[in-house]
C-alpha cells in the first residue's frame, strides 16, 4: 500500500515578507537571479503576442526619479511598467549643485505621500536608493547610484548572454575600459560570477580600481587578452569625468590606439556587448559595433524584459514554487 | 490527524475522461474548428489525454495549447510590508498557443473548478491571443463555491465540499499517480 502524500498549497506564510528593494547584486542569491531571469522569459514571450500588455499590476503606481541623465534605462523602466498595465509618474531632475541629500529627502516625503508601489531611482550619489527607501514605504528599484551599483543592467546582461550563448556557467567574459568609474562593471562581475561565469577585467592601469581582483576576477592590462573570452563588454569612456582634473589616459586617441575594440583585436563569432550609450570610435570600433555579433540592441530588448520581472518580482514577492507545508501519511 | 480519502482512483479518471471527450465531440460538430487548451499545472496533461481521446474516438486531432494564468490572478500583489496573498505564487509556466484562436471554439481544460477565479483569468488570459467564437470549460472535478457566475461545460465529477476540506487532483505525469484525493479539514479550523 502506497503512502499518501498530502500537499496543502494555500497557507499563508508564517510572517509577512518584509518590503524588498533592488539595491544591489550582492543582495541576491543565485535562485534570485535565476527567478529573475525565468519570470523575463515569460514576458519576452508574452510580448511575441498581439496584445502585448499584461494586466498583472494594473491599479499599482510605479515613480521613476532620475538624476542624472538616461535614455535606455528611464525608456525601459517606464514601457516595462506600462506593459504591466502600471500607471507611472516620471521625474526627471537636472544635476543640482544643491545639497542633494536634503533635496532628495523631501523629494522622496513629497512623492511617497502619492503612496507609490515602486520608486525606480538613479542618482550621482551612492546609498540615494537607501535614503528614499528611509522615507517613503516603496519598495525601490536602483536604476544607478553613482559609480556603486547598476542592478538591472547587470540582470538584462546575464539574460543576454543566457539568450545568446545558451548559459553562463563557465563562460569567461572580458570586461574591457573604464571600470574606474563603472557601476555597470561591479554589477556585472557579482552578478557574472554568482552564476559561474569567470571575469577577466581589461585596461590601463590607471582605470582599473586597485584591489578589484578581491572582487574574484582577473586583471590584464594587454588589450590582446580579450581574444580568449567568449563574450566581451566593452566600458563607455566616461569622458564627463575625464576631463575634470586627472589624466587618466594620455588622451582618447591614445586610449583608442591602445585599448580600442577593433575587428582586429577579436575573434570570429566572439560576442560583443556595450551598456550604452556607445561612444563610437573611442572604446569600440564602429564596425564592431555594427558587426553581426554585437549584441547592443538584443541589451536593449532584454532591458525591457527584465525590468517588468524586476517589478513583478518585487511586488508579489516572486514566483515561488508550491510549498509543501505539511505532509501527513494514511495508510 | 484525519486520513486524506480517494474519491477517484485510475480506472475512475479514465472513465470520466472518456465519457468527456465523447461530451465534447458531440458537443462539438464541427470538431476542425474546436481547440484544447489546458491551463497550468494539471489542466496540461488533461488537456492532452482528452486530446488523444478524442482522436481515437473521433480522427480529429485538435490543437492544443496551454495557458498559464500567472500574470493574470487578481491576487498577485502584496504590499510592502503588508499582507502576503492567499495563494503562494506558482511558478510561472509556459504558455503556448501556437494555432489562431480566431473564430474558433476554445475548450479550456483545467483539473478542479472551485471559486471560479482561475477561469476567469484563462478567459482573461485566452482573449489577448485573439477571438474566440466560443469559450467553454471541461473540469475533471467541480466542489462547488462558487464566486463568480461561472459554469463548467463538461464536468467530471461533482464532487460536493466544505470550504475547509481539500480535493488534490493527482496525475502520472506529474504526481507519479492517477486519483483524486478529499482532504479534510485540519481539526483545530473546525468550528
Amino acid at each position: 500500500m502506497g503512502d499518501i502524500r498530502v500537499m496543502r498549497e494555500d497557507m499563508r506564510p508564517p510572517a509577512p515578507p518584509p518590503r524588498r528593494h533592488l539595491i544591489s547584486i550582492e543582495h541576491l542569491t543565485r535562485e534570485d537571479v535565476e527567478r529573475l531571469l525565468g519570470t523575463a522569459r515569460s514576458f519576452a514571450r508574452s510580448l511575441e503576442r498581439e496584445m502585448k500588455k499584461l494586466p498583472t499590476l494594473r491599479g499599482r503606481t510605479i515613480v521613476n526619479m532620475f538624476y542624472e541623465s538616461s535614455t535606455r534605462t528611464s525608456s525601459s523602466f517606464e514601457l516595462a511598467a506600462k506593459r504591466l498595465s502600471a500607471d507611472t509618474i516620471s521625474i526627471k531632475a537636472a544635476g543640482s549643485s544643491v545639497d542633494k541629500g536634503e533635496s532628495l529627502k523631501d523629494t522622496a516625503l513629497t512623492l511617497g505621500a502619492y503612496d507609490p508601489d515602486v520608486i525606480v531611482i538613479r542618482h550621482p550619489q551612492i546609498g540615494a536608493p537607501e535614503l528614499v527607501a528611509r522615507y517613503t514605504s516603496a519598495h525601490i528599484v536602483n536604476a544607478g547610484d553613482g559609480k556603486h551599483q547598476h542592478p538591472t543592467q547587470a540582470l538584462l546582461d546575464l539574460y543576454t548572454i543566457q539568450d545568446e550563448l545558451g548559459k553562463i556557467e563557465g563562460l569567461h567574459i572580458a570586461i574591457v575600459g573604464d571600470v574606474l568609474h563603472s557601476r555597470v562593471a561591479r554589477s556585472n562581475i557579482q552578478a557574472l560570477k554568482l552564476l559561474g561565469a569567470r571575469v577577466t577585467l581589461v585596461g590601463p592601469p590607471s582605470l582599473i580600481p586597485r584591489g578589484i581582483e578581491e572582487m574574484g576576477c582577473g586583471v590584464s592590462t594587454d588589450i590582446r587578452s580579450i581574444a580568449a573570452a567568449d563574450v566581451v563588454y566593452v566600458l563607455r569612456m566616461q569622458r564627463e569625468r575625464m576631463q575634470e582634473g586627472a589624466n587618466y589616459v594620455p588622451s582618447l586617441r591614445e586610449y583608442t590606439a591602445r585599448w580600442g575594440v577593433t575587428p582586429e583585436r577579436l575573434r570570429p563569432g566572439q560576442k560583443v556587448m556595450h551598456p550604452g550609450p556607445m561612444n563610437r570610435g573611442v572604446e569600440i570600433d564602429p564596425r564592431v559595433a555594427d558587426a553581426e555579433d554585437a549584441l547592443i540592441e538584443v541589451q536593449v530588448r532584454a532591458g525591457l524584459v527584465v525590468r517588468m520581472a524586476v517589478l513583478y518580482d518585487l511586488l508579489t514577492g516572486g514566483p515561488v514554487g508550491v510549498q509543501v507545508l505539511e505532509t501527513t501519511e494514511v495508510a | 490527524m484525519s486520513a486524506a480519502k480517494v474519491l477517484l482512483d485510475e480506472e475512475a479518471i479514465e472513465r470520466t475522461l472518456v465519457r468527456i471527450a465523447h461530451e465534447i465531440i458531440e458537443g462539438n460538430p464541427d470538431l476542425e474548428r474546436t481547440a484544447l487548451v489546458g491551463i497550468h499545472t494539471r489542466g496540461v496533461p488533461l488537456a492532452q489525454r482528452v486530446r488523444r481521446l478524442i482522436a481515437e474516438r473521433s480522427g480529429h486531432e485538435l490543437p492544443l495549447g496551454t495557458l498559464d494564468i500567472t500574470f493574470y490572478r487578481d491576487d498577485v500583489v502584496v504590499r510592502g510590508g503588508g499582507e502576503a496573498p492567499l495563494h503562494s505564487q506558482p511558478v510561472v509556466r509556459d504558455s503556448k498557443l501556437e494555432f489562431s484562436i480566431a473564430g474558433k471554439t476554445v475548450v479550456l481544460v483545467d483539473d478542479v473548478l472551485y471559486t471560479g477565479r482561475t477561469i476567469r483569468a484563462a478567459i482573461d488570459a485566452l482573449f489577448d491571443y485573439g477571438r474566440p467564437a466560443r469559450v467553454q470549460l471541461a473540469c475533471l472535478a467541480d466542489r462547488g463555491h462558487r464566486e463568480l457566475p461561472i459554469r463548467p461545460d463538461y464536468v467530471g465529477k461533482n464532487l460536493p465540499t466544505s470550504r475547509n476540506e481539500r480535493i488534490q487532483v493527482q496525475l502520472v505525469e506529474i504526481d507519479e499517480v492517477d486519483r483524486i484525493l478529499l482532504i479534510p479539514a485540519p481539526e483545530e479550523e473546525q468550528s
